[in-house]
């Protein structure tokens, strides 16, 4: 290894002995690679795996059974699209988990709001949350069947409970942390308690606030899915019990992939939402 | 709203502390102060840490109740925070996620924004405006948060030792700001400061807080601007820095080593 740098320098060096009457060009065409070199480098794993997947599929080595080839992925998920049917499953899902977060996370954040602005409210309230917080939201399911039956309400319930505790539990602790000198400000200012609330309180509890969104986007996908492989009559969940009962592992696994791309997106959207509201905040500006 | 933004009365208010005490628990912080200030002055006061002195403007904002004894502002008892009153604090207390003129019109009705620009102006910050607060240096928060309680038109400025954390040069340029702002719109000031020397240059009078009482109430006759160059500016200076000093600091927090001079000195500086 350590030969074949040595040979890479000195070739580097003859090749600049060897052009010297354009050296700026040389350096920048060279720095050009050296990036794009960088750049490349980190996909070479995935895309030998890939490779060796499909390599595998295609000898019959791996039965399609346990896994289809990558080709027979990127066919069903090409025909599902092609057909609508992937986009009514995506639609439904993601409606799904967006009414649990709307839901569980705004009376998350009020809840927050409220026990994090007045004492008697945190001492009336905050231990009984903290006491129901320990109950995993999973557990719930047996009890959740007998209420709701095994509709739309039962998923609904079980992603607002989930999502409801990491968002009340940051708000609750960045309404503590928001400096009480700039409250005292504020009051010297003569601002209302709505203004300080809208003006000093909540933006300052904001970054702590979008911590608590980013778990429980995290969450959201978690149980989403455990409640739609239960039982659904549509969505994503249902789409790949649907082709396990068929054998379809194509279509299981472009469910799979699915799942994990919503969880991508919506981290993205936090961290863009982040971007955006901290963008007063040095720890979050762009470099 | 805009009314009254527009008919603002003229001038500072008359304050007056009448037997003005406070105790936390046994301690007592502050023992029955009496000080009667004229609409339009300015008033520092001076003292050792922990003597009282922020407690005393604390009293006089309203951001805390009197144990005993009252404030009166234009011959009236006051109790809690009053609208005429700006304070401005020690650290500048920006919102960091405000631009620098959405801090300066903070509390004001939405019409009043191009006046927010015009003392933003004043504080030499204009083009400033649209910066984020944690982009500016000490001294241009400080300017900022003096422009924010400017803007108010407020008839009495509390100064917290707004100073205390700027470079010399940076003070010099502020004192001449503030004095600049004062003499124009004649509000009353209080300012509390640590350093005897920013108190000889802007005070009409300077007032020492030992223990918890006022022990020197000294009017500074000097004509403005000050230089402190002068030695007649030097001369009031050393008197009232040797006044300070004084008393030994027998219940200032760090005791037992404070009995040497040289290292008594080291808080005044």
């Amino acid at each position: 290894m350590t030969q074949a740098i040595r040979e890479l320098d000195t070739s580097a060096a003859a090749a600049a002995i060897a052009v010297p009457q354009e050296p700026g060009a040389l350096a920048g065409l060279a720095a050009f690679a050296a990036g794009v070199g960088r750049r490349l480098v980190p996909w070479l794993v995935p895309l030998a795996l890939v490779a060796a997947w499909q390599a595998a599929s295609s000898l019959g080595w791996l039965s399609t059974r346990v896994l289809p080839a990558p080709s027979a992925v990127v066919r069903a998920a090409w025909e599902l699209t092609a057909s609508g049917e992937l986009w009514t499953h995506v639609k439904v899902s993601a409606g799904r988990a967006l009414a649990g977060l709307a839901i569980g996370g705004g009376l998350g954040l009020l809840l927050g709001l409220l026990t994090g602005s007045l004492r008697w409210a945190e001492t009336l309230l905050d231990s009984t949350v903290q006491m129901v917080r320990n109950i995993p939201a999973l557990a719930l399911i047996p009890l959740v069947i007998l209420w709701f039956g095994i509709d739309e309400s039962a998923k609904l319930f079980l992603i607002s409970v989930s999502v409801f505790f990491p968002i009340y539990l940051n708000t609750f602790h960045g309404i503590r942390s928001v400096d009480p000198a700039l409250v005292e400000m504020g009051r010297t200012y003569g601002l209302t308690r709505w203004q300080l609330q809208r003006d000093i309180i909540l933006p300052g509890a904001l970054s702590s606030i979008l911590v608590g969104l980013r778990f429980s986007l995290g969450l959201m996908w978690v149980i989403l899915i455990v409640a739609e492989t239960i039982s659904a009559q549509s969505g994503i969940g249902y789409l790949t019990m649907n082709a396990r009962e068929f054998l379809q592992t194509d279509i299981v696994l472009v469910g799979i992939l699915l799942y994990a791309l919503l969880g991508k997106l919506a981290d993205v959207f936090a961290r863009a939402l982040e971007h955006w509201w901290l963008r007063w905040h040095p720890g979050y500006r762009q470099a | 709203m805009t009314d009254k933004y527009d008919n603002i009365p003229e001038g500072g208010v008359r304050l007056e502390m009448r037997g003005l005490g406070k105790r936390y628990g046994a301690r007592e912080v502050l023992r029955r102060a009496q000080l009667s200030i004229e609409p339009g002055e300015f008033i520092a006061i001076v003292g050792r840490s922990g003597c009282g002195k922020s407690t005393l403007l604390r009293l006089v904002a309203g951001l805390e109740d009197a144990s005993e004894g009252a404030v009166a502002v234009d011959g009236r008892p006051v109790h809690g925070l009053h609208g005429d009153t700006r304070v401005m604090f020690q650290d500048a207390r920006l919102l960091p996620w405000r631009r620098v003129l959405d801090n300066v019109t903070l509390g004001l009705p939405p019409q009043q924004r191009a006046r927010a620009l015009e003392v933003l102006a004043q504080v030499g910050l204009a083009d400033r405006a649209q910066e984020w607060p944690a982009r500016l240096s000490g001294g241009q928060r400080q300017r900022v948060a003096l422009a924010r309680a400017l803007v108010h038109q407020p008839r009495l400025l509390l100064l917290d030792e707004p100073l205390g954390a700027l470079d010399a040069l940076t003070r010099i340029e502020m004192h001449r700001l503030i004095e600049g702002l004062w003499q124009q719109r004649r509000f009353t000031a209080l300012l509390v400061t640590h350093d005897v020397q920013e108190a000889v240059a802007l005070a009409d009078r300077v007032v020492l807080i030992e223990d918890g009482r006022i022990a020197l109430d000294e009017r500074i006759a000097l004509a403005r601007p000050r230089s402190q160059g002068d030695a007649r500016f030097a001369a009031i200076e050393k008197r009232i820095l040797d006044r300070v000093l004084q008393k030994p600091a027998e219940e200032a927090g760090d005791t037992g080593w404070l009995g040497q001079p040289a290292l008594a000195l080291r808080w005044a500086i």
